[in-house]
């Protein structure tokens, strides 16, 4: 699965739009972060337990997102999104979304673009 | 009587707390600055943009998105300043420097990715903003949630 943010993919074409897929979850910090966090608060800096919980929520939010394209057979997701919402103190919502998209076979005058059939193309020089 | 030796605590913390906030909360900021100009120094050859459409398709080897997310917070100094300019209005410097450090951190996280894989440029970059903060009103630290992403390019 190709994702970018662009709204078109480099050298590829896009034959049919499937779509809006997206995915979300609201995460709740818990009482050790919290306590860490309030620590940071009085000194401030980075809040790297909150930073380390919204990327995961962010992993999940994506890969919920990737599930939906797979599910509706697309070849790539163009011009992803993200929001972030605070729901109530100490919960967090990630929303990711985007386009899902099919698209034509590579042409010979293209390189494959999907990150495995990069690294083969690189490792076999 | 309770209360009045509950509010002298609460002001003696006060007064303890500001110039340790301001101390340390100034020395990580200023680490940070200096941490960030050095690594937007080695990655100053990753040209970065908010164009939608990327130019010469036929020469791009690989795009992928990529992804940098921090969350940051204002000292108890910085915090106090804050609740004070919410009284008399005017430019905010203490919660500017804080956003300006986030944006920063987040796209240099995106743009470190985005080196890793090889690309020298990063297209599209976009920037999300959340207020994670657990008090809401004035009194309170802020701690806010910077995310940046965009399309890195490795060109052949």
């Amino acid at each position: 699965m190709i994702v970018v943010n662009t709204e078109t993919i480099p050298g590829r074409r896009i034959t049919e739009v499937l779509g809006l897929v997206q995915g979300n979850t609201i995460r709740a910090k818990h009482v050790g972060r919290d306590i860490a966090a309030g620590f940071k608060n009085l000194i401030g800096g980075e809040l790297k337990g909150y930073t380390e919980l919204l990327t995961e929520a962010r992993r999940q939010a994506t890969e919920r997102m990737l599930a939906q394209a797979r599910q509706l057979g697309a070849d790539a997701i163009v011009n992803v999104r993200f929001t972030t919402s605070s729901i109530t103190s100490g919960a967090a919502e990630l929303y990711a979304y985007g386009t899902a998209v099919k698209l034509a076979p590579p042409d010979k005058d293209y390189a494959p673009q999907t990150a495995t059939a990069y690294a083969d193309e690189v490792s076999h020089g | 009587m309770d209360d009045l030796i509950q509010q002298l605590v609460r002001l003696l913390f006060q007064l303890l707390m500001l110039p340790i906030g301001f101390l340390v909360g100034s020395t990580i900021e200023r680490r940070h600055i200096r941490d960030l100009d050095e690594r937007e120094a080695r990655y100053r050859h990753i040209r970065v943009n908010n164009l939608k459409r990327i130019t010469d398709p036929h020469t791009v080897a690989h795009a992928e998105m990529v992804v940098g997310q921090v969350v940051i917070a204002t000292d108890y100094y910085k915090t106090f300043v804050t609740s004070i300019r919410n009284l008399v209005g005017g430019e905010m410097r203490a919660a500017q420097s804080m956003m300006t450090r986030a944006r920063r951190e987040a796209l240099l996280r995106a743009i470190e990715q985005a080196a890793a894989m090889g690309a020298t440029e990063l297209w599209n970059i976009r920037y999300g903003f959340s207020n994670i903060s657990q008090m809401r009103g004035r009194q309170g630290a802020m701690q806010v949630e910077l995310i940046a992403w965009g399309t890195a390019v490795v060109r052949r």
